[in-house]
């Protein structure tokens, strides 16, 4: 076996490691013990999830290996490598404040992140020279590590919020909870479109007559590029094409693929909400009763001042340092560069509010949901859409 | 000024919240952190006297209280997030093609909203007067904001006392009261402490156990940091700090570096770009995914001279080769306080091409006269003997037909091409060619001779930027500080714990700016198998 398939070996294992792991975790809801104590079924969860993170390391080396780089240079290995992070961090936390429930909300996400990594191509790629540098791989390891750090302080916020927010009326409050499961709900949904389709080996062909290139959908068109020809038959047609602002001859398909993860997190929200028959934040506040929620939001805020300075370190100080190399600047206001500098400024936000104004328990919560949401903007829609010189995605 | 005599006998300046010393609340002050009786104890600033919440007459004053505002620094972090995200909706000027005007740009692409847009000036966002006003106010913000609070912050914590005022102690997030504690059971806490790293100190049987003080300054380290980073921001703007500029180098010349005074000279030896191979199997799926060859390396063979001795004007200088290297991407080439980066490349641009003239009808081509044209060193005019001359009436160094008249993109000669008259003896007036690679367009088709290209000469030029940077070191130096505030501030925790004895019963209260998890841990374990009662956490939220 050559190194590249040790290494999807390795990734895939990681995967469903973690997925039992989640298992494991959820069985501690069950658990009569008083909060803190620790539970068999938390000891096997974590026992796993380390597992899992070793196997994922095996992935990471091997690919690195094969590919004579380290494999954080395009959206497949970013995003799986944000997903370990996310667990390391969570690793991490979990020794610090033994809270199972954290593993519960964290390890999910973090496999979604994985199965999201594993929709873009995974062919190992060569680096054009500017990212030949060990700048490069120093400063994204070091913004995701920070990011997952950052990213636990979402999970902590989530289960406090779930706890908290009261689900007997409805309220704004239990509107953006909802809005909260039904994103994650779109990216799984988004994640199991791609991968049935890809297995379908399903392609439509439009030719874009104004950039005079071909695109290629993998899934079922709903939304035809603007301006684009379809030039597969015998499939099923789109049922309108792009706006017109959206122009270039990806906008189409972008477009496209949102729209199925809308629609396909819809099915599975409107699935949910019929086996539960209440909002699914509802369905889950019982069984995060047993949490602390003063402990929670000391893991909000532990999780943002520990995962701050790493922010920093990796996301605007090495991303300078790097980008003075390859650049001959090291600050050029690349759209990237700029959220990198947005998340900071958010997280700076939240401390001082935090520290100084007294934000604390709902409300600190709340801003580590948006953090979060503004951390998966950059990583996502920063890289998918606006691109700048980062750009991961070509 | 009014100072106010605390009963443990402390002077405390105007303001003082708690009593620097015991720490007793000052009955007429507690409004200014909002302290109610039977709540607990703002320890923020540890009561400390701030400027901005005594003095409040001059118009120094009121700027002092607006600047040293969390909220309004809040606010300012806050808008400058928001004006940031509105530059990345659409790409900068920087970041739109060279050849186009800005305006028609975002409105040809972006339409009204591009226009719009345009018209605000977000399409230079982040250098507008107004973005750079918020970084300032922040950078201004956090000046006042540090100094209001540290030095007061300073003062409390060098004054405070182990003996702390009854009310000080019970008003604590942490507090627990035990009835008849042995002596024996307050040591064995105490060295406990100690083994913990608590600095412990005694004052009449009061003890303070105290640890990582050095944290509370962690912000206002960070925040130096920043201001540090500011100021090499503004230092940019000065040239002897920073200079930036650009030269184009061929292939085998030496042109002078700009910027340095006519001093330094560079000599580009040989440009290369290697690909990578498309035949390697590690990456043949993604070259091939790619549809085009993917650059590996960019890479200029270069020397650098210097000026020797004086320079006389009209006569070359005679040069000392100082430097010899490769400036490759990511890679940068430095003499002195200059740096070179590679930048940007043309390749294959023309050199110079050679012409030979021949009959039209002659199959063999054989010539009758040869010229060479130097793009480099162009003549009006070529003589190729025995009366025959040709004269280059056009140039296009960038060739392209424009509503069908011939026009040039730019002037570097990437597709040359010429319209040549050519003179001799047997032609009455001239004849007219056309010429460019690949064609020679005889206007009229009747021409007795023709023109045809024999060879050409290609080479490479690189691009490259050259910079003197000496804000540089200004924002290492901030960055460093600022990351050691910011770790300072948040690895650590400024904890402390106060045994306060009584007549038959001892108190125990603590107090941490952050981490109360870490700090209700060290606690249990340190009071763990004696009699005291473990402290309350007063404050649990619902
Ligand atoms: C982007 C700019 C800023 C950054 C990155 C920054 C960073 C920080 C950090 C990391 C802390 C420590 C927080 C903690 O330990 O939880 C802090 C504390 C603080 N900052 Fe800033 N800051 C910024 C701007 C400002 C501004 C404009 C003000 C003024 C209003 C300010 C006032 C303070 C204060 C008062 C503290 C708390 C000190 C304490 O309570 O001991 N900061 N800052």
């Amino acid at each position: 076996m050559d190194y590249v398939s040790i290494s999807s070996n390795f990734l895939f294992a990681s995967f469903i490691i973690y997925m039992v792991a989640i298992v494991f975790f959820a069985f501690t809801i069950r658990d009569k013990n008083k909060e803190h104590k620790q539970t068999k079924a938390g000891t096997v969860g974590i026992v796993l999830t380390i597992i899992g993170f070793i196997s994922q390391i095996g992935y990471f080396i091997t690919r690195w290996i094969a590919s004579h780089h380290a494999p954080v240079s395009n959206m497949f290995e970013y995003m799986t490598f944000f997903g370990m992070m996310l667990v390391f961090a969570f690793i991490i936390l979990y020794f610090i404040y033994k809270v199972d429930l954290l593993g519960l909300f964290i390890l999910p996400v973090s496999v979604v992140v994985i199965g999201y990594a594993s929709v873009f191509p995974q062919e190992i790629s060569p680096l054009v020279p500017s990212l030949k540098s060990h700048w490069l791989y120093i400063h994204v390891t070091t913004v995701s590590l920070g990011e997952g750090i950052l990213a636990v302080s979402f999970g902590a916020g989530l289960i406090y919020l779930i706890r908290q927010v009261d689900q007997t009326v409805r309220s704004k409050k239990t509107f953006w909870l909802e809005f909260i499961m039904y994103s994650i709900l779109s990216v799984i949904a988004f994640v199991a479109v791609s991968t049935t389709f890809g297995a379908m080996d399903y392609s439509i062909e439009f030719q874009h007559s104004e950039t005079e290139t071909t695109v290629v959908y993998s899934m079922p068109a709903i939304a035809a590029p603007n301006d684009g020809v379809m030039l597969t038959e015998d499939k099923m047609s789109p049922l309108f094409k792009a706006p017109g602002w959206m122009n270039g001859a990806e906008a189409g398909r972008k477009l496209n693929s949102l729209i199925w993860s809308l629609l396909g997190g819809l099915v599975l929200y409107g699935l949910l909400r019929l086996i539960f028959r209440k909002r699914i934040t509802a369905a889950l506040q019982p069984r995060v009763k047993k949490s602390n929620p003063e402990l929670l939001d000391e893991i909000t805020y532990r999780a943002v001042t520990i995962g701050f300075p790493v922010f920093t370190l990796g996301g605007l100080i090495f991303a300078s340092i790097w980008a003075q190399e390859a650049w001959d600047r090291f600050w050029g206001w690349d759209p990237k560069e700029v959220w990198a500098l947005i998340t900071w400024f958010f997280y700076a936000a939240f401390l001082h509010l935090r520290l100084s104004r007294g934000w604390h328990g709902e409300k600190s919560a709340w801003l580590a949901v948006i953090g979060f949401a503004i951390i998966m903007f950059n990583l996502v829609v920063v890289n998918l859409v606006i691109s700048g010189l980062h750009s991961y995605a070509s | 000024m009014n100072e106010i005599k605390c009963e443990c006998g402390h002077v405390n300046p105007e303001g003082t919240v708690l009593c620097e010393a015991c720490g007793k609340p000052i009955e007429r002050n507690q409004h200014i952190d909002g302290n109610e009786k039977s709540k607990l104890l703002n320890m923020r600033y540890e009561g400390s006297a701030r400027r901005s919440k005594t003095r409040n007459q001059t118009v120094v004053d009121k700027i002092w209280i607006f600047f040293s505002s969390v909220k309004v620094g809040v606010w300012l972090i806050v808008l400058t997030l928001i004006a940031s995200i509105i530059g990345t909706i659409l790409p900068q000027e920087m970041y739109i093609p060279q050849n186009v005007e800005a305006a028609d740009h975002y409105r040809d692409e972006y339409g009204l909203f591009g226009q719009i847009y345009y018209q605000l000036g977000f399409h230079n966002l982040y250098s507008s007067w107004w973005y750079i006003l918020l970084i300032a106010s922040i950078g201004v913000s956090l000046v006042i904001c540090s100094i209001d609070r540290v030095v007061p912050l300073y003062r409390a914590l060098k004054r405070q006392k182990p003996k702390r005022h009854s009310n000080f102690i019970r008003r604590q997030r942490l507090f627990g009261k035990t009835e008849n504690v042995k002596q024996a059971d307050i040591d064995q806490v105490v060295s406990r402490l100690k083994k913990k790293r608590y600095r412990i100190s005694e004052e009449n049987g009061h003890i303070l156990a105290e640890k990582g003080r050095f944290s509370r300054w962690g912000p206002y380290v960070n925040h130096i940091g920043l201001i540090i980073v500011l100021i090499a921001a503004i230092l940019r703007s000065m040239s002897f700090f920073y200079i930036e500029d650009y030269v184009w180098v061929r292939e085998g010349e030496t042109k002078l570096i700009p910027q340095t005074d006519g001093q330094y000279f560079i000599k580009n030896n040989d440009f290369i770009m290697d690909v990578y191979d498309e035949n390697d199997e590690r990456y043949a799926e993604a070259i091939k995914k790619n549809g085009e060859m993917i650059p590996s390396n960019y890479e200029t063979k270069a020397e650098i001279y210097k000026v020797k001795g004086d320079t006389i004007p009209g006569q070359d200088p005679e040069l000392t080769k100082v430097n010899e290297g490769e400036i490759r991407v990511n890679e940068p080439l430095t003499v002195e306080d200059i740096s070179l980066y590679q930048a940007s490349y043309q390749l294959n641009e023309f050199q110079s091409m050679s012409f030979k003239l021949h009959l039209s009808d002659d199959e063999n081509e054989s010539p009758i006269g040869e010229f060479t044209f130097d793009m480099n060193n162009p003549k009006k005019e070529y003589d190729l003997g025995n009366g025959y001359r040709v004269v280059v009436d056009d140039y296009f160094p960038e060739f392209f037909m424009e509503e069908g008249v011939p026009d040039t993109k730019s002037k570097y000669p990437k597709k040359p091409a010429f319209i040549f008259f050519v003179y001799g003896p047997d032609i009455e007036d001239y004849e007219v060619n056309f010429l460019t690679i690949g064609a020679n367009l005889n206007p009229h088709n009747n021409n007795q001779y023709k023109i045809s290209i024999t060879g050409v000469d290609m080479r490479d030029v690189t691009g490259l930027t050259v910079k003197r940077d000496h804000t540089l070191p200004f924002f290492a130096v901030g960055a460093i500080i600022f990351m050691i505030g910011v770790v300072q501030g948040m690895y650590w925790y400024h904890r402390r714990v106060w045994i306060h004895p009584r007549e038959n019963e001892v108190w125990i209260a603590a107090h941490t700016n952050k981490n109360w998890y870490g700090l209700k841990k060290d606690i249990e374990s340190s009071l763990e198998g004696t009699d005291f009662n473990i402290p309350d956490d007063q404050q649990e939220l619902k």
